[in-house]
């Protein structure tokens, strides 16, 4: 149940049905069983149609914005006003935008191109979409995924405007600060049920704990580095992309054995394109990559990971698993033509299968079976089975692109102190993220990316505060005061 | 790690999914049977299109039906003389395509062998290349690509086999071992051209394998015209007939046209079953078919990938070539592939790509083609509403959630054939 004017929270871990439902909510899918009340009136929804006439606004985790219309052209799509004779009355449209925006204090310019905005601005023109609509409950899915520290609190000043207007909102995530910080309710759903309710006066750890089922330790636990000699080289690594945008811009770093390396920033900053040079997916433009001073620049990918690299693609369901395969497959999709796995061209079922059990159980897959396929599993057991299979060779370097995104907070602890044990192992870690508080967490050196370049690169125990304004550029000129600080918060 | 790890069993494990009937469980058979038929899994389903094929076809023959549609004139008032009419031209017409695919009682009275198995001799005849096409166009599909080259393929398997077979004079059985293997060959240059394109510059399958296609088509056409290739006195464009040492056997003696090719069909089903479920290199061919993403950055080469499948589909093909030259027909003419390698990407739908299921798949349209010569002959039914009903087939097949809605099945879950109505970004 969600009040007018009230900025409704609901959490859980993923998986846990949050975008089922709001989907339902949306029209997208048709509920089997119970009803939807609006003011107490029972309503059934075939189709977004239905739930935007019903006052019910969506903002997507991706947005459904076409990139070469202006804002305003992309808030009147589907809705669009004409005068006679059937053109289109854009001024109309724009004067709608400004109104809005100011009203809200959204700063949404109506005759930008969407394409030229900033993610976070973006966001806010999905807002004025569903405003325009007379959205009375605006649906926000996972928001923050998207943004940069700064973003996000921009962001909830927004929400909390929108909330003071009478507008009710949704706010689905898993994030315990993002939800502390401005929901005015809490939903707590676990597998597809609501397990409760709480109020942002909760701590972390009783709102993790009610989202997981049990209690979850929200730092990671790690020991000092002792670092080694250096592994892994890069030198002035420079990426065109296919559209001839510089992507990756004249990066050099070194990591050492037995170290963390986190490289962070916001989605899109030319981390992906780093990361899948440094394993030869993305051809370099220029530059080097030296493994243990080995130029390894041309090698194939399989050559690459043959000299002891993992690797953990961001895109776990897209890069890094074959959806239609079993796990027992999965775990063995690299080095399933080696020994003991193949034996001249036949593969050996019997090791493959006696390996999977093994995996699962070390790595706490949850599963109903080894022949299940890979795509039946929720994103934490997904990533946990990347990672079995990474982690299965003897590394002498680790790259982790995102490794808990997506993934609940009962598998981001595994996940954590797995990657601090490969460190520990005396493997070089590169830790890519965006979630500042795991790059905070487990980093022992940081590098923040910014449109293609580290922009500057700084000891582990700098200041959250300080590392986002370099993700943001460095040149932001404000951070208003909400809760930027509130990364200590997590601490119990 | 394992103390740290007794805190994360406390919660109870999730419950298994109950459209999983493979996963292990161990309800018992008659359970997983029940929960095969409710949440519709891709045998019950196939059979189901099946079904429904056939219904409809069931309503087009009694459309098409003189009897019936004369009787439907005067409909309201004796409604039961255009049912028992269209039941007598459905009756008839089924009735005449299992006696010329299965079993005639009428030619069987005879006593002969002929008179007994000739109807199945007919649909093996016409299994054989209709399985090893699928077969083709099951193992690419595995692979992610869309042979729709099968007619060129298996034009220039029978070229290659049929020139082999002809202008060679070899001794008894190496003649036709190399005339099976040049059949291969042709093929699987020919396939192997269009996965090569495809690695190389991104050539999309579809586009070039049907242009290779007309390449082939018209090749055999400049051939068939061409001296020491076509039959003399040169009259008509057929060619020359290939040597009995090079032909497939007989299996049930000279008067039945059941040949040994059903045995490399058979024997090649066994061999594509090998190599997806059990070899190194079926492993990387589904995995860069499944998710050429993942297998890329598990360091396979996807390119070598498409490269190689196209050369094994267009293998399997040129079998199918060799099996239309030396062993259904003696020359080459130039309808060779007699709309097989079309008709094999039904089978490969039908057969869900899985050699077990393609051979099956094969044998019934096998049996359609047979059954519908009989069909048209003492009932009059057009042949062509085999192919309707086979079209029917795959339409149903197509659209498993058509299916579903039909016949009340619950839990849509992705086969491979929401997989192939909607896959043509290969």
């Amino acid at each position: 149940m969600v009040q007018p004017g009230e900025i409704h929270a609901l959490l859980g871990e993923n998986g846990a049905g949050k975008s089922t439902l709001m989907n339902v909510l949306y029209g997208l899918y048709q509920p089997d069983d119970g009803e939807i009340l609006i003011d107490d009136k029972p309503a059934t929804f075939r189709g977004p149609g239905d739930a935007m006439a019903a006052g019910i606004g969506m903002v997507h985790q991706h947005f459904m914005l076409i990139p070469v219309f202006t804002v305003a052209e992309n808030v009147e799509l589907g809705h669009e006003q004409t005068r006679r004779l059937g053109f289109l009355d854009h001024r109309k449209a724009r004067h709608l935008v400004a109104e809005v925006s100011a009203r809200y204090g959204l700063d949404v310019p109506p005759d930008a191109l969407v394409a030229d905005l900033p993610v976070g601005v973006q966001q806010r023109v999905e807002i004025v979409k569903a405003l325009v609509r007379n959205a009375s409950v605006l649906i926000l899915d996972e928001p923050t995924a998207v943004l940069t520290p700064q973003e996000t609190d921009d962001l909830m000043q927004v929400m909390r405007a929108l909330r003071d207007g009478g507008t009710s909102i949704v706010f689905i995530t898993h994030k315990l600060r993002e939800v502390r910080a401005v929901a005015d309710r809490i939903t707590v759903i676990r597998r597809g049920t609501v397990v409760g309710e709480a109020l942002p006066s909760a701590s972390s750890a009783e709102l993790a704990s009610m989202m997981v089922g049990r209690p979850v330790l929200l730092t990671v636990d790690k020991g000092i580095a002792a670092p080694g000699e250096p592994i892994l080289q890069v030198e002035s690594l420079r990426v065109v992309d296919e559209a001839g945008q510089v992507v990756v811009d004249d990066v050099s770093f070194s990591v050492r054995s037995g170290e963390i390396y986190a490289i962070a920033g916001v989605q899109g900053n030319g981390q992906t394109e780093l990361t899948e040079s440094l394993i030869g997916l993305t051809r370099l433009t220029s530059g080097r990559v030296r493994i243990d001073g080995d130029d390894v620049t041309d090698e194939s990918i399989d050559e690459i990971l043959a000299r002891g690299v993992g690797y953990v693609p961001e895109d776990r369901s897209h890069d890094g698993l074959v959806g239609g395969f079993t796990i027992a497959e999965n775990l063995v999709l690299d080095i399933f033509d080696q020994a003991p796995f193949a034996k001249g061209m036949n593969l050996d079922l019997k090791v493959i299968d006696d390996n999977a059990e093994h995996r699962v159980q070390e790595f706490d897959i949850r599963t109903s079976s080894i022949r299940a396929n890979a795509s039946t599993l929720s994103g934490g057991n997904q990533q946990k089975l990347v990672l079995a299979r990474e982690l299965s060779r003897p590394l002498r370097i680790l790259v982790v692109a995102q490794p808990t995104r997506g993934v609940d907070v009962g598998s981001q602890e595994f996940v954590h102190r797995r990657i601090i044990e490969e460190r520990d192992n005396g493997a070089a870690v590169v830790l890519i993220s965006s979630e500042l508080d795991e790059v905070l967490g487990l980093a022992d050196r940081i590098a923040v990316m910014f449109r293609g370049r580290v922009i500057g690169e700084v000891p582990a125990g700098t200041s959250a505060e300080k590392i986002g304004l370099l993700m943001a550029g460095a040149n932001v000129e404000s951070t208003r005061d909400g809760p930027a600080a509130a990364t200590q918060e997590d601490a119990p | 790690m394992s103390e740290d790890h007794a805190t994360a069993q406390d919660s109870s494990p999730i419950p298994a999914p109950p459209e999983t009937p493979t996963g292990g469980s161990r309800a018992s058979l008659g359970i997983r049977m029940l929960d095969a038929v409710r949440y519709g899994n891709t045998a019950v389903l196939t059979l189901l299109a099946l079904l429904v094929a056939m219904a409809v076809g069931a309503v087009l023959i009694a459309v098409a039906d003189a009897d019936t549609r004369t009787a439907a004139q005067y409909f309201f008032s004796a409604p039961m003389d255009t049912l028992g009419a269209a039941a007598r031209a459905i009756g008839g017409g089924y009735a005449a395509l299992f006696q010329g695919a299965v079993y005639n009682p009428a030619t069987a009275s005879k006593g002969t062998l002929a008179g007994v198995l000739g109807p199945i001799s007919e649909t093996l005849v016409n299994a054989t290349p209709l399985i090893l096409g699928g077969l083709s166009v099951g193992l690419a599909f595995r692979a992610g690509l869309f042979n729709i080259g099968g007619q060129g393929q298996i034009i220039m398997g029978a070229i290659f086999a049929g020139y082999v077979g002809f202008a060679w004079h070899l001794p008894l059985v190496l003649h036709l071992i190399a005339g099976i293997i040049a059949g291969i060959v042709g093929g699987a240059l020919w396939g192997g051209l269009a996965g090569f394109l495809k690695a190389r510059t991104g050539a999309h399958e579809v586009i070039t394998t049907i242009m290779l296609n007309y390449i082939a088509f018209n090749f055999l056409a400049f051939l068939l015209g061409l001296k020491g290739f076509q039959r003399p006195p040169y009259g008509q464009a057929i060619s020359n007939v290939v040597d009995t040492n090079a032909q497939l056997p007989p299996l049930l003696g000279n008067g039945l046209r059941v040949h040994a090719g059903l045995f490399v069909a058979l024997l090649a089903a066994l061999g594509v079953w090998w190599l997806l479920s059990r070899s190194t290199l079926g492993f990387q061919l589904r995995a860069v078919g499944a998710n050429q993403f993942a297998a890329r950055t598990a360091g396979m080469s996807v390119e070598r990938s498409y490269t190689v499948v196209m050369l094994l589909a267009g293998g399997l093909s040129g079998l199918a070539g060799v099996s239309q030259i030396l062993g259904t027909n003696s020359a080459i003419t130039q309808d060779i592939d007699a709309g097989i390698g079309f008709d094999a990407i039904t089978v490969a739908l039908l057969g869900r790509a899985t050699p077990g299921g393609t051979v099956l798949a094969g044998l019934l349209f096998g049996a359609l083609r047979a059954g519908g010569v009989q069909m048209q002959s003492s009932t009059g039914i057009p042949i062509d509403l085999v192919q309707v009903i086979q079209s029917l087939i795959v339409l149903f097949i197509a659209a498993p959630a058509l299916i579903r809605s039909i016949f009340h099945l619950s839990a849509a879950r992705g086969g491979i054939g929401q997989q192939l109505a909607k896959g043509w970004n290969g």
